[in-house]
């Protein structure tokens, strides 16, 4: 079984890296962020430079599991490839499994630019176990956004689904305030906020790295959104499965 | 002789249509099997249901003793994915590396390269194989888990004559070792340089069921047409139509139907014999029950 997961994780990893744009694109925003709006106007401030990090960092990774996800998972169920794995004696589990993990390894190598940019041009500081408490803050808020891409992968085609994922990628990164501090967004935003789930992994991350008490509503919200989102994306599963292969 | 795979009254539906009625067919150990019927007939559904994309909407399918929806049961068969489907950016070698890890009994990855002249090609990205480089590819990979049965779906339509050559080649040398192949095509020379058992399919019914030589009696028919206002009785017709005034007869044997028509005296303009093909002797399979004017 699990060596079924390395096949079809190696597999998976194998395609991306032989399209290695797709990786770079996850980062370069982030980084390019880093360098033109954190280094100049916060670089200075450790507690700033250091959340902002977490900030954009998160932003990368989301955009790899909930846009390249269901770019992915859309393009897979178009091609006659897919029905053939599906005659190979393997259940659904391995093949899944390998997508996660596929999925988070590209996700977590898309936020080393602007880790780096922060560790060389900014007083952003970390400890080793906040710096791995923050991964796996980021591994844990990714779950959602991977559902939500597994989602969106299932129900439209590849076409729609590069639309409808960066549709809701974008206004869900400003609004849980990833791009900019929520304190300086309009009062409607930030009454918003909380209800989104991209501010509740914000919450988590800026407790890490600054040491801030998390909001509980948003904290809330995106237990209630991973919920919603796994639901959906379990729905969306069966269908695809009944209409193809039933 | 063991059955490898079989299916009882199986019936598939899409919505409306019926792809399969009532299908039951028996492939047993050491068979290779052609599956012969032009597009739309059913052979896909059939394949379909026999690795496990589809469920028969009523009936039985089973495959090597279970369900062919039990991966378990899938370690025992091997099948050709459609060779536009290949992913682009993977090389050759890694294909063969994933597909080969689902089976506990592989073919050795140079050996199974070899046996399909895609031994020089191990390092290349399928982007830059060739049609027929892509379609051995897909061949080979079917036989990566050292099968029980293997079902190959048009395994060279668009092919030339010598890459058919080496495919058919290594289709052989594994039913020479004992194994089991059911192979779908609409060309009845495929069937016919490969298969000993012929199944006849149309219209999601099973039509025919015989050695190739049969079945090539069956299908090698003639159509006899001309004007005429009144058909006498006239033997050996398996298919007639009328157009107007013009009678089309479908025929195993239009030398003896001619010497009929004329021994009968009924007047008659205009003969014409020609051979059918494939997809008239199908046709004319299908209308024989009811083969009358």
């Amino acid at each position: 079984m699990s060596s079924l997961v390395v096949a079809h994780t190696r597999y998976l990893l194998l395609e991306q890296l032989r399209v290695p744009i797709s990786l770079l694109a996850g980062a370069f925003f982030p980084a390019v962020a880093m360098v033109a709006f954190v280094v100049p106007f916060a670089g200075s401030d450790p507690r700033a430079a250091t959340m902002a990090t977490g900030s954009l960092a998160f932003f990368g990774a989301m955009s790899g599991a909930l846009i390249g996800l269901s770019i992915t998972v859309a393009q897979d169920r178009e091609l006659p490839w897919n029905p053939y794995l599906r005659t190979l004696p393997a259940g659904p589990a391995p093949r899944f499994a390998a997508r996660i993990l596929a999925t988070l390894a590209v996700t977590v190598t898309s936020m080393v630019p602007v880790l780096l940019v922060a560790g060389l041009f900014t007083e952003a500081t970390t400890t080793p176990p906040r710096l791995l408490l923050g991964l796996g803050a980021v591994v844990a808020g990714l779950v959602p956004f991977m559902l939500l891409g597994l989602f969106i992968g299932l129900v439209t085609t590849s076409k729609a689904a590069i639309a409808v994922s960066q549709v809701l990628f974008f206004p869900m990164a400003v609004l849980g305030g990833l791009v900019m501090p929520p304190q300086i967004l309009p009062g409607f935003v930030q009454a918003i906020s909380p209800y989104v789930p991209t501010r509740g992994v914000a919450e988590l991350l800026w407790a890490i790295t600054a040491g801030s008490t998390p909001d509980a509503v948003a904290l809330v919200m995106l237990g209630v959104w991973t919920v919603v989102a796994a639901a959906a994306a379990a729905w969306a599963y069966r269908r695809d499965e009944g209409r193809r292969f039933s | 002789m063991t059955v490898l795979a079989r299916t009882v009254e199986a019936t598939r539906r899409y919505g409306d249509v019926l792809a399969l009625d009532r299908v039951s067919l028996d492939i047993r150990a050491g068979e290779l099997v052609g599956l012969l019927g032009p597009n739309g007939a059913g052979k896909s559904t059939l394949i379909n249901l026999f690795v496990g994309l589809r469920r028969p909407t009523s009936g039985v399918v089973e495959l090597l003793g279970g369900s062919p929806s039990d991966p378990v049961r899938r370690r025992g068969i091997g099948v050709t994915p459609q060779e536009t489907g290949l992913p682009e950016s993977l090389r050759v070698a890694e294909i063969v590396d994933f597909v080969s890890a689902h089976f506990p009994d592989r073919v050795p990855k140079e050996e199974l390269l070899a046996r399909f002249g895609l031994d020089d090609l191990a390092r290349r990205q399928v982007g830059g194989l060739s049609g027929g480089q892509r379609r051995r590819l897909a061949v080979a990979l079917a036989f990566a888990g050292n099968p029980r049965l293997v079902f190959l779906d048009e395994p060279t339509t668009g092919l030339d004559v010598e890459a058919r050559r080496t495919l058919w080649e290594g289709i052989r040398s594994f039913h020479a070792e004992g194994g089991t192949v059911l192979l779908t095509s609409h060309y009845l020379e495929e069937i016919e340089a490969l298969a000993e058992r012929v199944v006849v399919v149309a219209g999601g019914r099973v039509l025919a069921d015989d050695t190739v030589r049969a079945v090539r009696e069956i299908v090698g028919v003639r159509r006899v047409s001309f004007a005429a206002a009144e058909l006498p009785e006239l033997p050996g017709v398996v298919g007639a139509e009328r157009h107007g005034d013009r009678v089309d007869l479908v025929t195993t044997d239009p030398d003896r139907l001619v010497v009929e028509l004329v021994r009968s005296g009924a007047s008659f303009s205009d003969l014409e014999i020609r051979p059918t093909t494939l997809e008239e002797a199908f046709l004319a399979l299908t209308s024989k029950e009811s083969a009358h004017v």
